[in-house]
């Protein structure tokens, strides 16, 4: 019973263009920045927006294609939405419950089902409350109850944790992770995060401008990014360029030396905390040294950010010694040294 | 005292004009309150005011009851159904509201009256006949009461967030119960407030009324026709009709000001 989707969709100038596959128990995360198509994606596989072609097939059945369109009330779908969408005049309890009576299920039989649920997501006590007394994070318990009280094959979850505070969302995303774990439809979760989709997802889905960029398990993705925006989500820099034996001729100017030898297009990558900072130009030992200019310093928690103008353009972490000791301003021309070792290779 | 300081003073321009409106609306209904020859109220609440407080009362909610039927599905045609022409169709039915509504009445009779496009069927085929009845009585309040309901029911639902709508199809739920159950309880203080405006409407609806239904005591004179009439044989009965229109209407506001149309405060 697996998911198979082929989802093209134009709206204007937008087109989505995107082929998903979710087998059963599996959670594919769609990772991308804010209109690639996200959303676009999810309505179309709820059924609230028809494909233009391609098509939406579980198993035997077909959602979506060139004679056939399931409405989204005649799909075994759940959906936690943004903003949960919760019905306001309805207690906790109506919410859970309203999907299984709308699917036919007796109203007793039905509460009981959605007391259930409640219980399974830690709110027992609050089967009468309504969605406005309740706080960010129980809402979010309320919706994913709803969201499979009745049982669907499909999931989606839709930014399901961007509406709560930092403290919040640690606690209900590692919650969320044991429902999916339980769960053994299919799930996708759309996001923006790539911490939520690092800890929820089995695989991940780069969505960029209605395309999918780059697609595999976690891991794999956040160790070779293949586009800017996958880097900078992962935190590395990364470089195109051209490799010849242990060289690497970067796109945007300048190179680097590698480990060993590739050749070929090839990207490179290497976290910030691999580059150091030097006054004058460091002498000695195998490293890539390159003059750069400060282009702008950023205090994080432990460390400092330093964004470099040169050939290449480079972030560099430093310790707040380091910091200290060079007295960093903006336009102050330094020396970047990286180690070859500390560089990652991989065919583009 | 600190803190009219800070506001600064109000300027005359604005506060002149404002209080003169106050007055404007104020002054008749307090000389109303001050002519009443409240000693001989009581003679004067005779059987006849009763019986046309009655119908109208009865008429006014009828009249609310069949524009709740029809007014709300209308509403959510305009503000829901992406149909065609959408803009026109509103302008249509917001008609009545600025048509005089002795020209409705007359409308009315053309229609529906006994050889009307209509009304000619109706006679013939069911033997009903509207003018001149109470059943034409309802017929004309609802017609000049309506788009106050349709007005302020469209504004809720095009208010509303459809995502919720949206929301309901994807746990399963059909257009009929995701309309009954999560729409139409989202917009209920638009429906209130909608339902109030029209059955205030109707209950001192004069013109249409007395068009299309005329005057016939116990059958199809109301309140505003029973005031009209007895100014020019007993004005102080007239003052006391109106008396008694102007409590019940203010009485009924302000019941449901509180929990349903209060603005933003």
């Amino acid at each position: 019973m697996t998911l198979n989707a082929e989802l093209r969709v134009t709206r204007g100038t937008f087109s989505l263009d995107l082929d998903v596959t979710i087998a059963p128990g599996e959670i594919v995360a769609l990772l991308g920045p804010n209109g690639a198509g996200k959303s676009t994606a999810l309505r179309a596989l709820a059924g609230l927006l028809p494909l233009n072609s391609g098509h939406i097939t579980v198993g035997e059945s077909t959602w979506d294609g060139t004679d056939a369109f399931v409405p989204a009330e005649k799909r075994p779908i759940g959906v936690v939405f943004q903003d949960y969408l919760l019905f306001a005049h309805m207690s906790a309890l109506e919410n859970v419950a309203f999907g299984l009576r709308a699917r036919g299920t007796r109203r007793a039989e039905a509460r009981a089902e959605a007391a259930r649920w409640l219980d399974r997501v830690g709110l027992n006590g609050y089967a009468q409350a309504k969605p406005r007394s309740l706080s960010g994070g129980q809402a979010q318990r309320v919706a994913l109850a709803r969201a499979l009280a009745t049982g669907p094959s499909l999931l989606l979850l839709d930014e399901p944790l961007a509406a709560l505070d930092a403290s919040t969302r640690l606690q209900v995303r590692s919650e969320l992770g044991r429902h999916l774990a339980d769960f053994g439809g299919h799930t996708l979760l759309v996001t923006h995060d790539p911490l939520d989709a690092m800890v929820l997802a089995d695989r991940l889905v780069i969505l960029e401008g209605g395309r999918a960029v780059q697609s595999g398990p976690p891991a794999e993705v956040a160790r070779q990014p293949r586009t800017d925006y996958v880097a900078n989500l992962v935190g590395l820099n990364f470089y195109r360029g051209k490799a010849s034996g242990t060289d690497v001729d970067l796109d945007g100017g300048g190179r680097l030396t590698i480990p060993r030898p590739v050749n070929g297009p090839a990207h490179v990558v290497f976290p910030p905390n691999a580059v150091s900072l030097h006054a004058a130009k460091p002498e000695g030992s195998p490293r890539n040294v390159w003059p750069v200019t400060v282009a702008a310093i950023e205090q994080h928690a432990h460390t400092t950010r330093v964004r470099l103008d040169g050939a290449p353009n480079v972030l560099a972490d430093i310790t707040t010694a380091t910091l200290a000791d060079l007295r960093l301003r903006p336009g102050d021309e330094l020396w970047a040294a990286v180690k070859a070792t500390e560089t990652h290779v991989y065919p583009a | 005292m600190t803190r009219n300081r800070v506001r600064g003073r109000l300027p005359v321009v604005l506060v002149l004009p404002a209080v003169l409106g106050l007055a404007f609306l104020l002054v008749p209904l307090a000389g109303l309150l001050v002519k009443t020859p409240w000693t001989s109220l009581s003679t004067l609440l005779s059987a006849e005011v009763g019986e046309a407080l009655r119908l109208s009362l009865i008429c006014a909610s009828l009249a609310t009851v069949l524009c709740l039927f029809l007014g709300i599905p209308l509403a959510w045609l305009l503000a829901r159904s992406g149909l065609p022409g959408r803009g026109f169709l509103r302008a249509l039915v917001t008609v009545p509201l600025v048509l005089p509504p002795v020209v409705g009445g007359v409308a009315l009779l053309l229609v529906l009256g006994r050889r009307g496009l209509i009304g000619e069927h109706l006679d013939a085929w069911f033997g009903i006949s509207l003018p001149f009845t109470t059943a034409g009585v309802v017929v004309a309040e609802a017609f000049v009461a309506m788009p106050f309901l349709v007005i302020s029911v469209e504004g809720a639902l095009r208010a509303a967030d459809p995502r919720y709508e949206e929301a309901a199809a994807t746990l399963g739920a059909s257009k009929w119960l995701t309309f009954r159950r999560v729409t139409l309880p989202s917009v209920l203080p638009g429906v209130v407030a909608g339902a109030v405006l029209c059955w205030a409407r109707a209950l001192g609806e004069f013109g249409a009324t007395i068009t299309f239904a005329g005057n016939f005591p116990g059958e199809t004179t109301t309140m505003p026709l029973a005031v009209y009439l007895a100014l020019e044989t007993d004005p102080d009965a007239a003052i006391v009709l109106s008396i008694v229109l102007l409590l019940v209407s203010v009485g009924v506001l302000a019941g449901l000001r509180d929990r349903w149309i209060s603005g933003p405060t």
